[in-house]
């Protein structure tokens, strides 16, 4: 008697060649220089960052070029105790939604410097930089974000980002 | 029976590699321009399906943050195909048959050069017996086109001039990507890149997107000057098992013609997805065309093919190509048929 097949791999790798497109592409220009760019909705005003080149509320071009500075607020945050494949940092560890001033949309990033269990909603942040000569066109130039001394936001300051 | 028309079409010039642009600056403009020529406020669109593959974009929901281009607040009602727009349209047109809205945008995108499509489409295989092989869809369409050819229905030069008449209708569309007047008999002398195929037997790797707007039509009578009538439209599916089929016939495009109602009409215009040259061939046998109808005025496929795209453009340029001198019966056929296209 044969022998039933249950069960096969068929492994499967597609390679592309990924475009960044306009706004991205000003975004990781600005990265390399140190610097976070976002763009503002011409119809809302909404400042996005990273910016997609469009406001998806109002299905319009984004052009305005805005500068952002590397400090925000927590919005919202969770405790990971999973590790992860690609990342080198060791759970228990907090990723947060971070809303940088002047921003109209929040970002993933990690909390550093700073215990896990005491990220909180509100809580005051700036971006800590890779050094210099290791800055790329990449995200990944802030390492994550650590505490600032400055009383938390209040509530109604980010209740509608979380 | 609901009468459903398209009332505007607007796509983007099709190119080998859209290095500027990522998906959502390439599909606003399109989407803005369609929805402008519509002449309906878009609030007042009632619905929004779009045509894309994430295997295309290469990422997971690449079809969520393509919504950015449309602008989804106040909250939309929305929808998507992991296929060709065509299928989009397919959707839209199904619910104005409910009742349930008056008007729909309908769009698609493709940005085909970021990946390797041959590569890309193998994923449509049979996952278990087919795909793993590897074969892509380039090898399966020369395996057709040699059967076809076997048959003794058509020759390398037919398909030449498949090639010929593609090049040269596009010369009169400024979104084409591959255009000009080329001879047949020198075609003929092009070294094989998948025997028999030959380089220019295929379509060209594209990125662009395309958008309509369909309305009812008391609507389309009301914003439209010259609706496009949708007087039928069917699809219809072979079996994947490429052994229990013939490959040189597609009696599925027969039976959506029959179902549509297109085998009793007479057309002026014919736009057929055909990404092979040897699959116009198949396609005309298998609707039955007369001589005289004008196939593919916009170069077709062949001219510029972003996947997931050039479906619905077919649709688009059958309607933008009626005869402006009387009641014209155009004729837009989506094949995707035999070898996966």
């Amino acid at each position: 008697m044969s022998e039933l097949v249950t069960s096969i791999k068929t492994p499967i790798r597609l390679e592309y060649s990924y475009t960044a497109g306009r706004a991205s592409t000003r975004f990781l220009r600005g990265m390399s220089e140190g610097r976070i760019l976002g763009q503002r909705c011409p119809s809302c005003l909404k400042v996005y960052v990273p910016p997609r080149g469009s406001c998806p509320r109002c299905g319009v071009a984004t052009q305005e070029e805005v500068e952002i500075s590397g400090k925000g607020t927590v919005t919202t945050f969770c405790i990971v105790r999973i590790p992860s494949e690609n990342l080198s940092v060791k759970p228990p560890y907090a990723a947060a939604h971070i809303l940088l001033d002047g921003a109209d949309i929040p970002f993933f990033a990690l909390i550093q410097e700073c215990p896990f269990d005491q990220v909180r909603m509100g809580m005051r942040v700036e971006a800590v930089w890779a050094p210099r000569e290791e800055w790329t066109t990449s995200f990944g130039n802030i390492r994550y974000f650590r505490p600032v001394a400055e009383p938390d936001a209040p509530f109604d300051s980010f209740k509608e980002h979380l | 029976m609901r009468e459903v028309a398209i009332v505007s079409f607007a796509q983007a010039k099709a190119k080998r590699r859209e290095l500027d642009a990522n998906e959502v600056e390439i599909l606003m403009p399109v989407v803005q321009e369609a929805v402008a020529r519509s002449g309906i406020p878009k609030r007042e669109i009632g619905f929004t399906v779009s045509g894309s593959c994430d295997y295309v974009a290469g990422q997971p929901f690449a079809f969520v943050s393509a919504l950015d281009a449309v602008g989804a607040w106040p909250p939309i009602s929305e929808s998507h195909v992991e296929m060709d727009g065509a299928f989009a349209l397919y959707e839209a047109w199904v619910k104005l048959q409910t009742g349930e809205i008056d008007s729909a945008l309908v769009y698609s995108f493709g940005k085909t050069s970021m990946g390797d499509p041959a590569a890309v489409l193998t994923l449509q295989l049979d996952p278990y017996t087919v795909a793993p092989l590897g074969i892509d869809a380039v090898s399966l369409a020369a395996l057709q086109a040699r059967l076809l050819l076997d048959s003794g229905r058509y020759t390398e030069k037919d398909m030449a001039e498949v090639v010929a008449r593609s090049r040269r209708s596009a010369k009169g569309n400024p979104n084409a990507q591959l255009r000009g007047d080329v001879d047949p008999a020198g075609l003929l002398t092009e070294p094989y890149y998948a025997s028999p195929l030959r380089k220019h037997d295929c379509s060209p790797i594209s990125d662009g997107a395309a958008a309509l707007v369909i309305a009812s039509a008391e609507l389309a009578h009301k914003v439209a000057k010259r609706p496009a009538w949708i007087r039928g439209i069917d699809h219809r599916i072979e079996s994947h098992d490429f052994g229990l089929r013939d490959l040189t016939r597609s009696p599925s495009t027969a039976l959506a013609a029959e179902r549509a109602g297109a085998r009793s009409g007479r057309f002026d215009v014919a736009e057929l997805h055909a990404p092979f040259s040897h699959q116009e061939l198949i396609l005309c046998e298998a609707l039955g065309l007369a001589d005289g109808v004008k196939i593919n005025p916009s170069g077709g496929a062949l001219a510029a093919n972003a996947l997931m795209v050039a479906g619905l453009t077919r649709i688009g340029e059958a309607a933008r190509n009626l005869p402006s001198s009387r009641p014209p019966h155009s004729f837009s056929a989506f094949g995707t048929h035999a070898a996966p296209a």
